[in-house]
């Protein structure tokens, strides 16, 4: 308990940093990580889609220009924010930064 | 294999403290037509389904996984702050002398999950029509869910989940079709 409470407070509702760079939790991260999610979201309801009209050429460039868009929106947004994946889909800086919070149910 | 992505698939806010809803939507957790149940039930169904179809239970397995998590981050977010009083006066008083604030598998009931609720029959048409079923409990219960609730918030991210309970219905639906239309091809040859 102590310990969820300590990451609640590191987590929730994390205002910008003095030097006016935004964090993990913030509104600026809250944002950006919105536009990665419609992006993604479309893919999904594309991937599907595809699943079951594999022929449909138009649906097809649609998911690859977004999958392009979606490589470009993670990049910038990793960059600021750290790691989305890992297992070697994402990069880190020194020290590790996967294991640290904010993680989804805490923003 | 699969790869975890560190952010919600849909943004899940709320606006209180609200442990009687949290009750509610463990009905979508560990219930008989929630997102484990789907996940779980996908994912296994997948590897005898024809090939024509796996990616589709693949993929709608897979971004189950994601639903589950945001049932689980309301649940998470509408409890953490509650008093063991306030859990209790919600009904989940047995819940917090076994888990305290932990989640568990369970329905709203307090029952817990069973792969009885699950089916696989080996036989594709059986297996999707009980696919599109599950689907359309769980649009109807996320349409209860609203119901529910006057919290504005909560309610946005439940009716993202009810659409995609329809889309994955109308997917699973072509899915049928396709294999009608193999095993039809297969007559005519
Ligand atoms: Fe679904």
């Amino acid at each position: 308990m102590e310990e969820n409470k300590e990451a609640n407070e590191s987590a929730g509702n994390r205002e910008p940093e003095r030097d006016g760079h935004s964090v993990a939790g913030d509104a600026a991260y809250v944002a950006e990580l919105e536009q990665l999610q419609k992006v993604d979201f479309a893919l999904v309801e594309l991937t599907l889609y595809l699943d079951t009209h594999p022929n449909d050429m138009h649906a097809l460039q649609q998911f690859n220009q977004l999958a392009q868009r979606r490589a470009h929106l993670a990049h910038s947004f990793e960059i600021k924010y750290g790691p989305l994946m890992q297992f070697g889909h994402s990069y880190s800086r020194y020290p590790w930064q996967w294991y640290q919070p904010p993680w989804p149910w805490q923003v | 294999m699969w790869i975890y992505e560190k952010k919600l698939q849909y943004p899940v806010r709320v606006s209180k403290c609200d442990p009687r809803m949290a009750r509610f939507l463990l009905e979508q957790y560990g219930g008989a037509d929630g997102e484990l149940s789907a996940a779980l039930r996908y994912l296994n169904q997948r590897y005898t389904i024809p090939d024509k179809v796996v990616g589709l239970l693949n993929d709608i397995g897979t971004e189950e996984f994601a639903h589950l998590e945001m049932i689980a981050t309301m649940v998470y977010k509408l409890t953490k702050d509650a008093t063991p009083e306030q859990l209790e006066a919600a009904g989940l008083g047995p819940h917090f002398v076994n888990h305290d604030k932990a989640l568990f598998y369970e329905n709203a009931g307090g029952s817990p999950w069973t792969a009885t609720y699950i089916q696989a029959k080996g036989d594709p048409i059986a297996d999707l029509f009980e696919d599109i079923a599950a689907e359309e409990k769980a649009r109807a219960t996320y349409q209860w869910l609203i119901d529910y609730t006057d919290d504005v918030d909560i309610q946005d991210s439940l009716k993202f989940l009810r659409e995609r309970e329809i889309v994955h219905s109308m997917r699973f639906k072509e899915a049928v079709e396709i294999l009608k239309a193999e095993q039809g091809k297969k007559k005519v040859f």
